[in-house]
């Protein structure tokens, strides 16, 4: 193996270093050399990791994955072991570049976005900790390693949502944020434990395999429930991805989550944390892949997600809310086109293009999407407000930003060439060439969907006139040169990148593949006029300045209007779940029966036996006639007896 | 051999001595008493880490006796009785002798502030020290139990005199209840050595005892020891208890007493009873799960925030019951293993929450807010502290429970596996308690009576930062206590798979 690939441990160090040093040490004495040395650390293994992807890419090992180094972590017998270490196949090598790449940009934006915050210091501290799990997370080489960087991400990110823990806000979505995705938590490590104890191991290499489905597809009652090992187990797994990546009802979380500073909800929504559950969905694919049910659940939930947070985000009026409910829309595209791998005929064999343009789209989406948050913070940071109605007109105030948004939003909308219409493409084919119609015409819809709520975003902010707010809006040169750089992939990487995706992703493990054809003729003309036509309907409503036909329009709708605003009152429910359900039902009731019940008969014994304490007492009160009293008594009694019983 | 079992004696005569010439010091000379408890505690601590590498190296040189047992002795002291002064010790009492002195270290350095009869109270708790470390090397029932109950009762005046709330009625209740547990052990004692004909847990380990007689002996015993151990429904001693006790009662309570408790379940009740063992386990199963999961339920309910930690101590000690409740060697290895995890865990908790309240004067989570403003240092620890409890990877507490996980889940038993599922999910509930304490206590906006407060001192960032570093060193690198712990389980676990 060539030292490239066994010094790849440096990728991991460089952050975790810059995250002791800067949080025990340096955050606290001078900001901007913390920062530096985040985002020296950052951009050493971003070149590290290009490195290793080229040399990964252009000389692929024969069986495309490679462990470039491992060593026992916790052993739990003699079979089970848990490793640490470094497993490097196509899509951990694309997903280090990705982190590392966009970690890169948004440690310089920080540099320019965090420049009067008092606590800047711990910010980088925390984003490089945040960055060290991810990347942790996307090598590891089995699953336990796995959830322990993906707890190491959830809290790192409980840590930056939570930032300005001064604002009941940040610390209530903080919270949030680590509750809603540490429930899903659970089920992953309940699927942990059951494919351990079925496989007796964690590693993937081993899981992702014919023999491994075997031994679990197998049927097992318990009690009255008769279950298949295989489905049970890979769904717990995928709930671990369904909280993560914030799918349909665990979504909540994600909306909130920009409470925390703007660079976080940039790394957040794009390379870390929300990726990590497709990732972990696409990491264990072999196995998934041979429970249908599973790859199912999956499709379903993913196109769900998909439209439902496509229709909210055409209605919220927060710049930030509107990225997040478009996040979460592509991840839905990402998660469905995993489940749409396996023909709906039924027929045995899997389409790995699923697969291919899933990640492929985690590859593109992340450049764009980190690009519209570092913008959408580079124009809260000029104007101070979230609210896009009260911008407007910022087209002359910040050119830079402006183009590059524009690119984005392009990219997003899935208009050619850009490159988000090369990955939604492959999906959508991937959707309808396993005969999946309904899901893929879904895609098409939420397609438009996208272009036209992204572009209602764009004309609403940056076009018509220039409003009170805007005035001193100004562009900072450390927030402006990432946005600019990232629109350079946003705009090409596409068609460069398309080829390798399709050409050498391929999962872990060996798969019954089906051969099909790689193309249809009339989808990408379809999906790029769903694009246009969005387009051309935010201009025509947004795109004047003049909202008339818009608010109109709203008004018509009034109630769904107001039910899709208030996002399903989802969150309400949610809050009614825990607070009136859980806690006043569940452990207020505990909590009484502890006090009461359980405690109440310790004292009740207690007040027993002190009683008869009391009544013992009585009789013990130093009157030598009581005494003298009782023992004749007694002498009496025991005469008495023995005389009945001769 | 001859030395390191002197040492091992050395180890509870230290405590002591220390005890007896706390007598002689006067009582005006404050900083004097305290700095010979530190000084002799340091000794004890350095002596125990010395044993430990002692015995690592002995294990890996495989000098343990035929028992497992190393640096063994046993000096007849009762002969009539076939009392011996036995002793010695296994990877699991070297341990928890490790924890303990650790504990006890930083217990002397959290009680720096205390201003009221400091003699008296370092006295006490030298005695209290003296027991734990003697049930740890004891190897005979009777100078177990002995040294039992020496650990034991010395709580009663540490809680009833330095105290603060409602400590007459929290110590009489937990002196009551463990006094009760005793009575149990004490039972079950007697009839192991009226059975066995001897006190030596060894040699009644290798006699086969009659089942009628270990399906009475085995449900007093752990039971008795469950008592300690904080099982469902016996422990409602121990939210009183420990919110009623002064810090470093607090912290050696629930860090290192609690586990006594847990020892003796394996020691003694699994150990010497495995037939019983295997006819009551489901009925702890079920309690020990009811332990886990109404613990963490109850907790999301306190307002106080010593409360909170106690019941999350009684869902954290449920762990380590439920281990032995599910009885497979992986799951005694986590049993161990939480034991150790939580006895750092809490210990660093009631340090905190001491010096927390020290500042506020206050232990209601509600009427803080934004501690983390002006005490960073002890808020970063809480928060440390925290996470360790819900079982974030890189501190001990997932070492420790994701052990107990994969073990429970090997027992293949229907009413195993629907409890080791409830006691997974548990997880959330510990997630909400954690963060719901935190954000209350050290997020949002301060409160302005807490203008003025101080971080922690030197002195007691001492504590603090021995514990953190225990806890990361555990979670970071848990491999050398899996390997202790594992050679010693084997044994343990073979009598029960027997």
């Amino acid at each position: 193996m060539s030292d490239v690939y066994s010094y790849s441990w440096l990728i991991l160090v460089a952050p975790f270093i810059a995250f002791l040093v800067n949080s025990l040490w340096l955050g606290k004495k001078n900001w901007k050399a913390a920062a530096g040395l985040s985002t020296f650390a950052m951009a050493g293994s971003a070149v590290y990791s290009i490195k290793i992807a080229f040399d990964f890419f252009t000389q692929l090992p024969a069986q495309k994955h490679i462990i470039a180094w491992q060593y026992n972590w916790l052993e739990f017998n003699d079979t089970l072991t848990a490793k640490i270490g470094c497993l490097l196949d196509p899509i951990s090598v694309m997903m280090l570049v990705v982190i590392t790449v966009i970690a890169t940009m948004v440690n310089i934006y920080s540099i320019g976005y965090m420049k009067d915050d008092p606590s800047a210091g711990r910010f980088f501290g925390t984003l490089s900790l945040f960055c060290f799990s991810m990347l942790g997370l996307v090598v590891a080489t089995n699953l336990i390693q796995i959830y322990v960087f993906w707890e190491l991400v959830g809290v790192s990110s409980y840590l930056l949502i939570g930032f300005w823990y001064t604002k009941p806000s940040a610390v209530a979505a903080s919270k949030k944020a680590f509750i809603v995705t540490r429930f899903a938590d659970a089920f992953f490590l309940l699927g942990i434990i059951i494919t351990g104890y079925v496989l007796k191991t964690f590693d993937f290499i081993d899981i992702n395999s014919l023999q491994a489905a075997d031994s679990m597809n197998h049927i097992v009652s318990v009690g009255f429930l008769t279950v298949n090992v295989l489905t049970v187990s890979t769904i717990l797994i995928f709930i671990g991805g369904w909280g993560k990546s914030a799918m349909f009802p665990l979504h909540i979380w994600l909306p909130d989550a920009m409470e925390g500073p703007t660079p976080v909800s940039s790394i957040i929504h794009s390379a870390t944390m929300v990726v990590a559950g497709i990732f972990l969905t696409a990491r264990l694919f072999t196995i998934f892949s041979f429970s249908f049910v599973t790859l199912d659940i999956i499709a379903a939930v993913g196109c769900f997600t998909a439209l439902f947070a496509a229709v909210i985000a055409c209605t919220q009026s927060d710049i930030k809310r509107i990225l997040a409910f478009s996040t979460l829309s592509q991840l839905g595209y990402m998660m469905f086109s995993l489940g749409v791998t396996h023909d709906i005929s039924g027929d045995e064999g899997i389409n790995i293009l699923g697969f291919q343009a899933s990640m492929f789209h985690v590859f593109t989406h992340a450049f764009f999407k980190c690009m519209l948050f570092l913008m959408a913070g580079a124009v809260i940071h000029a104007v101070h407000t979230n609210d896009i109605w009260k911008m407007g007109g910022l087209r002359k105030k910040m050119p830079f930003t402006y183009w590059s948004t524009l690119a984005a939003c392009l990219a997003i909308g899935g208009i050619p060439p850009l490159s988000g219409f090369w990955s939604k493409d492959e999906i959508l084919l991937a959707s309808f060439l396993s005969g999946h119609n309904i899901i893929g015409s879904i895609g098409l819809i939420v397609g438009g969907l996208t272009a036209f709520y992204m572009f209602r975003l764009f004309f609403v902010t940056f076009h018509g006139e220039l409003k009170e707010s805007g005035q001193h809006a100004h562009e900072d040169k450390w927030m402006t040169t990432p946005i600019v750089l990232l629109a350079i992939p946003t705009i090409g990487i596409g068609w460069i990148a398309k080829s390798y995706f399709l050409g050498s992703f391929t999962p872990l493990g060996h798969i019954a593949q089906i051969e099909s054809p790689h193309h249809l003729t009339w989808l990408p003309i379809v999906a790029s006029i769903m694009g246009v036509s969005g387009l051309i309907i935010a201009w025509v409503l947004y795109g004047k300045g003049n909202y008339k036909t818009a608010t109109a329009l709203s008004e018509k709708f009034g109630k769904s209007y107001t039910v899709i605003k208030n996002k399903f009152y989802i969150d309400e429910i949610y809050l009614h779940i825990t607070h009136k359900i859980i806690f006043d039902k569940v452990a207020a009731p505990i909590k009484w029966f502890d006090s009461n019940i359980v405690d109440g008969f310790m004292n009740f014994v207690g007040w027993v036996l002190h009683l008869f304490g009391k009544l013992v007492r009585f009789s013990q009160n130093g009157q030598i006639q009581l005494y003298i009293g009782t023992m004749f008594l007694g002498f009496f009694l025991i005469y008495f007896i023995y005389k009945v019983a001769a | 051999m001859m030395a390191e079992s002197t040492l091992l004696t050395a180890t509870w005569v230290i405590p002591f001595l220390i005890a007896l010439f706390t007598i002689f010091i006067p009582k005006e000379n404050d900083s004097s008493i305290k700095r010979f408890n530190l000084i002799g505690s340091g000794i004890n601590l350095s002596l125990v880490i010395y044993l430990t590498v002692r015995f690592v190296n002995a294990m890996h040189a495989g000098l343990g006796d035929a028992n497992g047992l190393y640096f063994a002795k046993k000096v007849p002291w009762f002969g009539k009785l076939n009392i011996e002064y036995n002793i010695g010790v296994d990877g699991i009492s070297i341990l928890m002798m490790l924890l303990t002195g650790i504990v006890v270290f930083c217990g002397v350095l959290a009680s720096w502030g205390l201003k009221d009869q400091t003699k008296e109270f370092f006295i006490m708790l030298n005695i209290l020290v003296a027991g734990v470390f003697g049930v740890f090397i004891s190897f005979d029932l009777f100078t177990f139990f002995l040294f039992y109950e020496v650990a034991v009762l010395p709580m009663y005046l540490l809680i009833g005199l330095w105290g603060t709330g409602k400590k007459e009625y929290a110590a009489m209740k937990l002196t009551l209840m463990l006094v009760g547990g005793s009575a149990l052990i004490l039972a079950g004692i007697l009839g192991l050595y009226f059975e066995a004909n001897s006190f030596d847990i060894m040699v009644i380990a290798q006699t086969n005892l009659p089942e009628s007689f270990q399906y009475w002996a085995f449900p007093a015993l752990f039971l008795g020891f469950g008592i300690l151990g904080a099982l469902f429904p016996f422990h409602t001693w121990s939210p009183d208890g420990h919110a009623s006790a002064p810090t470093a009662v607090s912290m050696l309570h629930a860090g290192v007493l609690m586990k006594l408790g847990g020892y003796g379940c394996l020691r003694v009740a699994i150990f010497l009873c495995p037939e019983g063992c295997n006819e009551w386990m489901s009925v702890f199963l079920i309690l020990t799960t009811i332990n886990i999961c109404y613990g963490a339920f109850a907790a999301i309910k306190q307002t106080d925030l010593k409360y909170v930690t106690a019941y999350s101590s009684v869902s954290h000690c449920g762990f380590v019951l439920f281990a032995f409740a599910a009885m497979t060697q992986t799951a005694f290895q986590g049993a161990v293993l939480q034991m150790i995890s939580h006895g750092l865990m809490t210990a660093l908790f009631f340090c905190l929450i001491g010096m927390i309240y020290g500042r506020t004067h206050t232990r209601i989570m509600g009427d803080m807010g934004g501690l983390m403003q002006r005490i960073p240092f002890l808020g970063v620890a809480f928060i440390i502290a925290g996470l360790a409890s819900l079982g974030l990877p890189g501190l001990s507490g997932f070492v420790a429970e994701v052990t107990i996980f994969v073990g429970a889940f090997e027992n293949g038993n229907i009413v195993n596996r629907v409890c080791t599922v409830l006691a997974i999910l548990s997880i959330v509930v510990t997630a909400v308690y954690v963060l719901r304490a935190a954000n209350q206590m050290l997020m949002g906006p301060l409160n302005p009576e807490f203008e003025k407060l101080e971080d922690a001192t030197y002195i007691e960032k001492i504590p603090v930062i021995i514990l953190l570093f225990c806890l990361f060193a555990f979670g970071i690198s848990p491999g050398w206590i899996i390997e202790i712990v594992n050679h010693s389980i084997e044994p343990i676990f073979k009598a029960v798979g027997r």
